[in-house]
């Protein structure tokens, strides 16, 4: 593949992030000089002025390099990534989160993975070796630990972190993936890579620091884990 | 979508892309290996290689030994969960670099 020829489209979708956009903006043209790129901000009408942030940057970056794509109110993630697809003029498309647990420092280790391999999607792991996660009492690990194992047991997915969000899809690749997940939250991270793995795409990881910046974070209360297994039958099931 | 491929005129569908359309679901292969790991037993207790008051009994040792496994594993995974407090005190480094520079360049950084 011609190196030249290739952009990125990255997808961040944001609420209330209007401090983390930019310092994540900062950081991702830091890290990818000499590659074409493009960042695609959706924002769901957040009311902190994070827009306004995007249009300072705008203005420092360039209105090709920094898309701002809004939408009216928080719509889910899903439906974020699908509407920063159509505004994607890369024939790559990475996703990130906004509130700088992913850091952009690893996107040239995704770049460089799939330009060795040719993958069709390159998918970060927090799980092995030269990853890692930092911001997490014992028993946030042991709960992802043992979801972990669940899912590896139930499900054979080809993949070690399945519930992670920081990837690299082929533009056609996603398009294809997305148009059959209908899941919510995190479940529809796994969905994505489950079906990817099923329709046989060629996947390929890296490994990444995950800082969790949301401390004392409760995000992982019994109906997160019914949700959790819910999930996991429903995946059983249709893939 | 695959429904209606499915439901449309068959003119265009040969075996080979039907099946590589409509693959198999994974709980479809999990239960089929459940069918065989289940033959074998009951080939087990008819052919009385084993005295039959075992045999009965393969089905818990096979399920506890199951539930052992998966929380080896996950004792394992635990102990070896990787880390990164470095990468906190990284972070914080980066965040400093872009907060001033963007402050010069006029972007508001202001906290949330």
């Amino acid at each position: 593949m011609d190196v030249a020829k290739n952009k990125y489209s990255i997808i961040v979708p944001t609420y209330n992030e209007r401090l983390n956009i930019a310092l994540i903006v900062y950081l991702i043209f830091k890290h990818l000089r000499d590659v074409d790129f493009e960042i695609i901000v959706v924002d769901d009408g957040s009311p902190d002025g994070t827009q306004e942030v995007v249009k300072q940057l705008q203005n420092l970056y360039g209105e090709d390099r920094i898309l701002l794509r809004p939408r009216a109110k928080k719509l889910g993630l899903g439906t974020a990534y699908i509407h920063g697809l159509k505004h994607a003029s890369g024939n790559f498309v990475v996703i990130m989160d906004a509130d700088l647990s992913h850091h952009p420092k690893y996107l040239p280790n995704f770049i460089k993975k799939q330009l060795e391999t040719g993958a069709s999607i390159v998918t970060g792991t927090r799980y092995v070796t030269g990853g890692g996660v930092h911001g997490w009492n014992l028993m946030r690990k042991l709960t992802s630990r043992g979801a972990n194992v669940l899912a590896q047991t139930l499900l054979w997915p080809g993949v070690s972190d399945l519930t992670g969000s920081f990837r690299l899809y082929k533009k056609s690749v996603l398009e294809d993936v997305i148009s059959c997940c209908v899941s919510k939250g995190y479940v529809f991270q796994m969905e994505m890579i489950v079906r990817a793995s099923r329709k046989g795409y060629h996947i390929e990881e890296v490994p990444i620091t995950f800082v969790d910046r949301v401390f004392g974070s409760s995000k992982l209360g019994g109906s997160e884990i019914v949700e959790y297994l819910k999930g996991l039958v429903y995946l059983m099931i249709t893939t | 979508m695959l429904f209606t491929s499915f439901y449309s005129p068959a003119s265009h569908w040969t075996p080979e892309l039907v099946f590589i359309a409509n693959p198999v679901k994974h709980v479809l292969k999990l239960l089929s290996l459940l069918v065989v790991i289940s033959a074998l037993w009951i080939g087990l207790l008819q052919a009385s290689i084993i005295p039959q008051s075992h045999t009965w009994l393969l089905p818990i040792y096979f399920i506890v030994s199951l539930g052992c496994y998966g929380l080896f594993m996950v004792g394992v995974g635990l102990m070896r969960f990787p880390t990164c407090p470095q990468e906190a005190l990284l972070l914080q480094q980066d965040i400093a670099e872009a907060k001033d520079f963007l402050k010069q360049k006029g972007v508001d950084v202001g906290s949330n």
